[in-house]
């Protein structure tokens, strides 16, 4: 026995949880400085006179119709960011539950590899894979040339400067956050679990449905949420693949504060964020209870 | 009302069900053969255990006859119905698996309801309750599985299983993972069960007490083929090697050889003392064998009282273990091996000490004869490590 042992039995929880403080100390930090300031700047910011410039400088007037006429003004954009980011999580849910699930239970010893080359992408820098597309995608390249044989793109078409494009470039750049996930809780499920099922007269399909998808659905909901969230204020793919008519609430926000209208990209900025913690906070109470199966 | 229905139900499967025969069955993984062309006939209504240590093939030939293994050689049939190739799903045939496989996301109820309703059924209501009922959790029905204790569990996975009025229900070392005093209550429960509903129970352990205290026949395994099949008592009154000898309870095994036979008896020279054993116990008649006496069914008395039965000669004490119900003596025979003898704590004598000498003696109508080609520790100590 040491002395240590023998202390006071009311300064065990007092300790417990000066080291609680201690270990939220550096993250408090951290974010406060770099994320709750900024946030409240940001909010002051979309209440600014929209009048103010860099040069002229900005007041706090509490404008709040720079919320009204954002969302007036940008209302395409806006509608369709959500929207590409929609099909682009759809799409890379309907690829990357079947890679997730292969890789999860069928993929023996190439388990690792494959993961492994799920994650490859990521040695290259995220513009630069963006631009690849650009030459996937361009007028005389292979991917037109088939989709015009096979009479889905006019033969005056193009893929390049659509909507397409940039729906593929998100769902290219965001499935490794689609995969991952999925894959972490296919893994983990227990294989007797879908053996019980077979045991009790589900064929495999309603073994899957009733069993595998259930258990994945934290997965699916990780997944979706990490493609979804980024994908909605992204405009590096909108830039580089899109044109005018593909513009998304992230390009008018980023060239909003290019042009130095500060007020005006702020309020969008906050109208995006209110708007996905609504949705997320819908679609995960839905998910939390399964009424998305 | 419910358990009139129940009885009647089980009556009508017990006349639906039919034996399960298992012809040659074999499986290998690779080169290692797990299942080794085993045959064996289970009849309806019986409680069977495939009795041995881990990696002996119980289990593999569990999963095959549940359908989760393909068999390499051999048939599965269940009567006249050859299943050897039939889905699990397609099968009348359900388990109650080691740790269970609740599925953690379903409540008890719809975990119990889980098989009907994938067959179809839209009033699970009702057999549900009953089954509930019939492993007494009834009150459960909204919780999750984690919510439950490991006993609890154990009754819901059984209920899962039973509700479906499969022919045979399977049994992966379903008290595998109870502590003791829960493992005994949940024998006795397990049995009344079978009994309720008449169905055939084939239940894989490698705790030969669990397997004596519920089946009415265990077949026990070893390297994938079967060592010997009967009744708890035949088994453990009369093994016939050196693996079940040891495998079920203890025993005590001396080089010996037959001289003679005498009557029904036959004469055996053990480490030069001169016994006699049945015929009817002998499972080798000539040569070198392995005589057999159980640790209860030796008979220690005072040193120079003649025993009246057969004596093995004196020995000295060398180690005495008081357990309560009964003393535990290690003997030093004179040819310096070690026997086990245990004796009852009637009071009708004093527990003896280390350093007295005894004379050893048995009824020869309690040893058995082993051929001496087998290894005398086969099976020893192998359902602690399994």
């Amino acid at each position: 026995m040491t002395a240590g042992a023998v202390a006071p039995p009311a300064a065990v929880p007092r300790r417990r949880r000066a080291t609680v403080w201690l270990l939220l100390l550096p993250g408090g930090l951290w974010l406060t400085a770099f994320f709750l300031v900024p946030l409240v700047q940001l909010v002051a910011t979309s209440l600014y006179d929209p009048s103010g410039s860099e040069e002229l400088g900005y007041a706090m007037t509490w404008s709040w119709s720079n919320y009204t006429d954002a969302i007036d003004f940008y209302a395409e954009p806006l509608v369709r960011g959500f929207g590409y980011a929609a099909v682009a999580t759809l799409l890379c849910l309907v690829i990357g539950y079947p890679l997730a699930y292969a890789i999860a239970f069928k993929a023996g010893r190439w388990k690792n590899l494959m993961l492994v080359l799920v994650i490859a992408p990521f040695f290259t820098s995220f513009l630069i894979r963006t631009l690849a597309w650009k030459l996937i995608l361009s007028d005389n390249g292979f991917v037109v040339g088939v989709f015009k044989t096979l009479g889905l793109v006019a033969d005056d078409g193009r893929l390049l400067a659509t909507g397409f494009a940039v729906v593929a470039g998100l769902t290219y750049n965001f499935l490794p956050f689609m995969v991952l996930p999925l894959y972490a809780s296919l893994e983990k499920i227990d294989h007797r679990l879908i053996e019980a099922a077979g045991d009790l007269y589900a064929s495999p399909v309603q073994g899957f449905r009733r069993v595998t998808l259930p258990l994945s659905m934290p997965g699916v909901i990780a997944g979706t949420l990490l493609t979804f969230i980024p994908a909605t204020g992204d405009f590096i793919n909108a830039q580089l693949l899109g044109d005018t008519t593909t513009t998304m609430i992230g390009n008018v926000i980023q060239s909003r504060f290019e042009v130095g209208d500060y007020p005006a990209a702020a309020a969008l900025s906050v109208t995006l964020m209110v708007l996905i913690v609504i949705m997320v906070s819908v679609y995960i109470r839905k998910a939390g209870t399964e009424d998305l199966l | 009302m419910s358990s009139l229905a129940t009885s009647t139900e089980a009556a009508d499967e017990a006349s639906r069900s039919a034996d399960l025969r298992l012809t040659t069955l074999t499986k290998r993984f690779g080169d290692f053969v797990a299942v080794d062309r085993l045959d064996l006939t289970i009849p309806a209504g019986s409680f069977f255990a495939l009795l041995g240590p881990s990696g002996c093939g119980k289990t593999t030939t569990l999963r095959m006859v549940a359908g989760l293994e393909v068999p390499t050689e051999g048939e599965v049939r269940l009567g006249d119905d050859d299943i050897t190739w039939a889905k699990p799903y397609r099968r009348p045939v359900n388990t109650v698996f080691q740790n269970y496989a609740l599925f953690p996301h379903l409540t008890i109820y719809e975990n119990v309801a889980f098989g009907l309703r994938r067959r179809g059924r839209k009033d699970v209501s009702a057999p549900v309750q009953e089954m509930l009922g019939l492993v007494q959790l009834e009150g459960f029905e909204s919780r999750k599985p984690t919510q439950l204790s490991g006993g609890q569990q154990q009754r819901v996975a059984l209920a899962r299983a039973l509700i479906n009025h499969p022919q045979v229900l399977l049994l992966d070392e379903p008290l595998g993972a109870l502590d003791l005093k829960l493992r005994r209550q949940m024998q006795m429960e397990l049995k009344r069960i079978q009994v309720e509903v008449g169905v055939t129970f084939v239940h894989v352990t490698h705790d030969q007490e669990e397997a004596m205290t519920m089946a009415d026949t265990i077949a026990v395994m070893n390297g994938g083929h079967i060592e010997q099949m009967g009744s708890p008592g035949e088994l453990y009154e009369n093994p016939r090697t050196t693996f079940v000898a040891n495998f079920l309870g203890q025993s005590n095994l001396v080089t010996g050889r037959v001289t003679g036979r005498d009557g029904e008896d036959l004469v055996v020279d053990a480490q030069g003392a001169e016994v006699r054993v049945p015929v009817s116990r002998a499972n080798e008649v000539d040569g070198d064998v392995w005589l057999g006496v159980r640790p209860e069914k030796v008979v220690l008395t005072p040193a120079g009282d003649r025993p009246d039965r057969n004596s093995l000669g004196r020995a000295e004490i060398v180690d005495v273990s008081f357990v309560g119900v009964s003393t535990q003596y290690m003997l030093r025979m004179p040819w310096q091996q070690d026997l086990m003898a245990f004796e009852q704590n009637t009071g009708a004598r004093a527990v003896m000490h280390r350093g007295d000498v005894v004379e050893v003696g048995f009824a020869g109508a309690h040893a058995f004869l082993l051929d001496h080609a087998q290894d005398a520790r086969a099976g020893v100590d192998q359902d602690l490590t399994a």
